[in-house]
């Protein structure tokens, strides 16, 4: 540790950290918004009914009937 | 295609379920009585494990890990299996963790309130109990995993993806923050210190907030509200990014608790930045819990389910909302270490997660006994004693929260500070405290009419252990071509390696610079490291939880500078393991309250004698008594192993000083005894008292020290 912590003792630029910090998450967030763009409105779909192909509202509450 | 018949295990949901239920009324309550003790600080009697500063991290360690925690348990463990088409992946595991986290629960209940604690806010927790959180969480972690692993499903539906990012990041924060050496079995010192432990502690404590609170209940959001309502969530789309920005976000955002103080710049501003970001995926997820109702707002008006789990998504984008602006120095200057922040915090615990918590059970109970909810009209009852409880309970904060902070930056037009006595402004604030307790009790009948309601329903149905489904295996959905996102929600692995990258980058980011880069902390000659009498005067400062009402961080305002003294440096805090910097003001800072010269100093017989009773000095105190500091017994017998440790820790005390540390504790105790004994006080030298009176008068009082000499008298 005491290599690293000497090597980095006099750091030059630590105002970058947060610009390299905001600009890690533009990017990501850019590559994000297109993957999610690709997803076809069928899978979307499909995706989206996982949790109600399973019918567990067997029960009947006397003003809850939701289905 | 060939149907595979398997099982759903509701019996681990039922555990966790009634674990819920009972830790949340355990919880709850001691957050009322520390409430009442407030407006009566009498109340405790003089019982040291009743006292406020034992019991507060009790009631926060129980309502986040216990109440909470066997909440998002539940949810997982009735939902996971479901969504995954297969069991959890072992029973065996699953016990386990249960009463594993059980054990954990009770032997919090059995330490905090006798002051065994590490003094680092939700994570007070001693060593052993942090090593069997990390064993037990990783129990679960597999079980969670492996269920994923094993899953029927081709691709993993989005709650599935927050409990895996729940579960990998609090791992590393867990495992980061309580990094401590141990002392004895019961006492250990963090390895960080100061501001360095500070930027650690709330990386760790606001990640808590946003991966222990929130994304295990946004999934469990993304899985209920969908079954409650009956329909899909409103935006699939929509759930991916916020996922991913919400994770990607949060884990940058823990320095906005920091604002002010000597944490540098850079990482403040950072703080600042990401949290203000926030919003926009924290909201993203309000619009689609809400938008799932669309078209079925009629039913919120008939079902309580629904109408707990609107008011609680309406409370998270509330709270969502308020963190952000929270965030911003300008407002931070007025809310930090004021009630604002309790009443922030109660709009997120009360509404977002109580409120997901019951419109959950209301739901699952009727389901797992086969059987109608008992009463609809006590659920409705309940919600409206939660949610105007919630109201009463934080809306009075908000008050006292402005008026106090206004208060205390209140100057005359002469220059002087209007309310120099701190007291001035606790008494302003009173009034407030009691419509809290009101609020708090409100919420607390509807917990327990909700209990009534629930047992009824159980005794009227009959439990089903195990539920029946049929799905065809993984391997037939092998010719579906992957494309875009979807690949990677097939690959499980792939994906937890992902959200930890995600996590990663942020904590790396605000971290490496801050540990190694010397000028963050500029060192200040004339700080010394504490003396064995002060270290033990501080180790007793930290059991009494002293640091849930006084802070010990003077930021850099006129009006804190003039109150308190000149503010706090970065270098003063380098050999605090742990720091001290405190989130709330109950009482005034203490950051200088040894300074000889400062606003605030008092002689050592004042001390003795606001310890034994506080109300004695200030009439309208609200601290409690402390008169077991002034009757036991100083127990220094560890005093060479601390000092050790200390020295391990890096803490520059001479080679050998750990051998002669107990005669130098000795020598000063008895300097401070004979001086309280000068002025008539009948005290022997090694009581408890002696020791923290000692810490006291060291406050603050490093950069002060004109003749160069050392705290300690061995160079």
């Amino acid at each position: 540790m005491k290599i690293i912590a000497n090597t980095l003792e006099n750091i030059a630029g630590i105002e970058w950290y947060p610009i390299i910090g905001l600009f890690i998450f533009l990017i990501f967030f850019i590559v994000l918004i297109i993957r999610v763009m690709y997803l076809g409105q069928d899978e979307v779909q499909e995706l989206s009914q996982l949790p109600l192909d399973r019918n567990d509202n067997f029960v009947k509450e006397p003003n809850n009937q939701l289905n | 295609m060939e149907l595979q018949k398997f099982t759903y295990d509701n019996k681990i949901t039922r555990l966790f379920m009634n674990a819920t239920i009972l830790w949340g009324i355990v919880g709850m309550l001691v957050g009322l009585t520390i409430a009442l003790e407030l407006v009566f600080p009498l109340m405790s009697g003089g019982i040291s494990w009743l006292s406020f500063g034992r019991l507060r991290p009790l009631h926060t360690n129980a309502v986040i890990f216990a109440f909470v925690g066997n909440g998002l348990f539940t949810g997982i463990y009735y939902s996971a299996p479901r969504l995954l088409k297969t069991p959890m992946f072992s029973e065996l595991l699953g016990k386990i963790h249960f009463w594993g986290w059980q054990l954990i629960i009770v032997a919090a209940a059995l330490t905090l309130p006798f002051g065994f604690t590490v003094g680092k806010e939700y994570a007070e927790l001693e060593w052993p109990i942090d090593i069997a959180i990390a064993l037990i969480w990783v129990v679960f972690g597999i079980n969670l995993i492996m269920t994923t692993v094993k899953r029927r499903t081709k691709h993993i539906y989005v709650a599935i993806w927050f409990y895996i990012a729940t579960f990998v990041t609090v791992a590393v924060l867990h495992i980061v923050n309580s990094i401590n050496i141990p002392v004895s079995l019961l006492k250990s010192y963090p390895i960080y210190a100061g501001v360095q432990d500070a930027l650690v502690q709330w990386w760790y404590g606001h990640n808590a907030v946003a991966f222990f609170l929130t994304t295990p209940y946004l999934g469990m959001m993304y899985y209920f509200i969908p079954k409650a309502a009956n329909r899909p969530v409103y935006s699939y789309k929509l759930s991916i990014i916020h996922f991913w920005a919400l994770i990607f976000l949060y884990i940058w955002a823990g320095p906005h608790h920091l604002l002010y103080t000597a944490l540098p710049d850079w990482a403040q501003a950072l703080g600042v930045v990401f949290s203000v970001m926030l919003i926009a995926p924290s909201w993203g997820g309000m619009i689609n819990g809400l938008l799932t109702l669309r078209g079925a707002w009629d039913k919120v008006r008939e079902s309580p389910v629904l109408k707990m789990f609107v008011v609680a998504v309406t409370a998270y984008g509330m709270s969502t909302f308020e963190g952000p602006l929270l965030s911003l120095k300008s407002v931070n200057a007025i809310s930090h270490f004021t009630d604002w922040t309790i009443a922030h915090v109660h709009i997120g615990a009360l509404g977002w997660n109580g409120m997901m918590t019951f419109g959950m059970l209301y739901w699952l109970f009727p389901r797992i006994y086969k059987t109608q909810l008992f009463s609809t009209k006590l659920a409705n009852i309940h919600f409206w004693l939660a949610t105007t409880g919630m109201l009463f309970f934080a809306i009075p904060l908000y008050f006292a929260g402005f008026a106090q902070s206004l208060m205390w930056k209140e100057f005359t037009a002469d220059g002087y500070l209007k309310y120099p006595n701190f007291i001035e402004t606790v008494t302003q604030v009173i009034p407030m405290y009691g419509i809290r307790i009101l609020g708090g009790t409100l919420y607390i009948t509807g917990v327990i009419i909700m209990i009534f309601n629930l047992i009824k329903t159980a005794n009227a149905g009959t439990f089903v252990a195990t539920e029946d489904d049929e799905a065809p295996a993984l391997e037939s959905h092998a010719s579906v071509i992957d494309k875009g996102h979807r690949t990677l929600e097939g690959k499980p692995l792939l994906f937890t390696l992902l959200a930890l990258a995600a996590i990663l980058i942020g904590g790396i980011i605000e971290f490496v610079p801050m540990f190694m880069v010397k000028s963050n902390i500029p060192t200040i000659s004339s700080v010394k490291p504490y003396t064995p009498l002060e270290l033990e005067g501080r180790d007793i400062y930290i059991r009494e939880g002293c640091y849930n009402c006084h802070s010990q961080m003077i930021r850099p305002f006129r009006s804190e500078v003039e109150r308190y003294g000149d503010y706090t440096k970065a270098g003063e805090t380098v050999y605090d393991h742990p720091f001290q910097f405190g989130s709330k003001r109950t009482g005034p800072d203490l950051a200088r309250e040894g300074v000889k010269t400062g606003p605030l100093y008092k002689p050592n017989s004042w001390h003795y004698n606001h310890f034994f009773s506080p109300q004695k000095l200030v009439a309208e105190s609200i601290m409690p008594p402390f008169p077991w500091l002034i009757a036991n017994e100083l127990d220094y017998s560890k005093i060479s192993k601390k000092i050790s440790v200390m020295q391990t820790l890096g803490v520059p005390y001479p080679e050998g000083y750990a051998n002669q540390a107990k005669d130098e504790l000795l020598k000063q105790a008895n300097e401070i005894a004979q001086g309280l004994r000068n002025e008539g006080i009948d005290v022997t030298d090694t009581k408890e008292v002696i020791a923290l009176i000692a810490y006291i008068q060291r406050l603050g009082t490093d950069i002060h020290r004109t003749d160069g000499s050392s705290a300690f008298t061995n160079k």
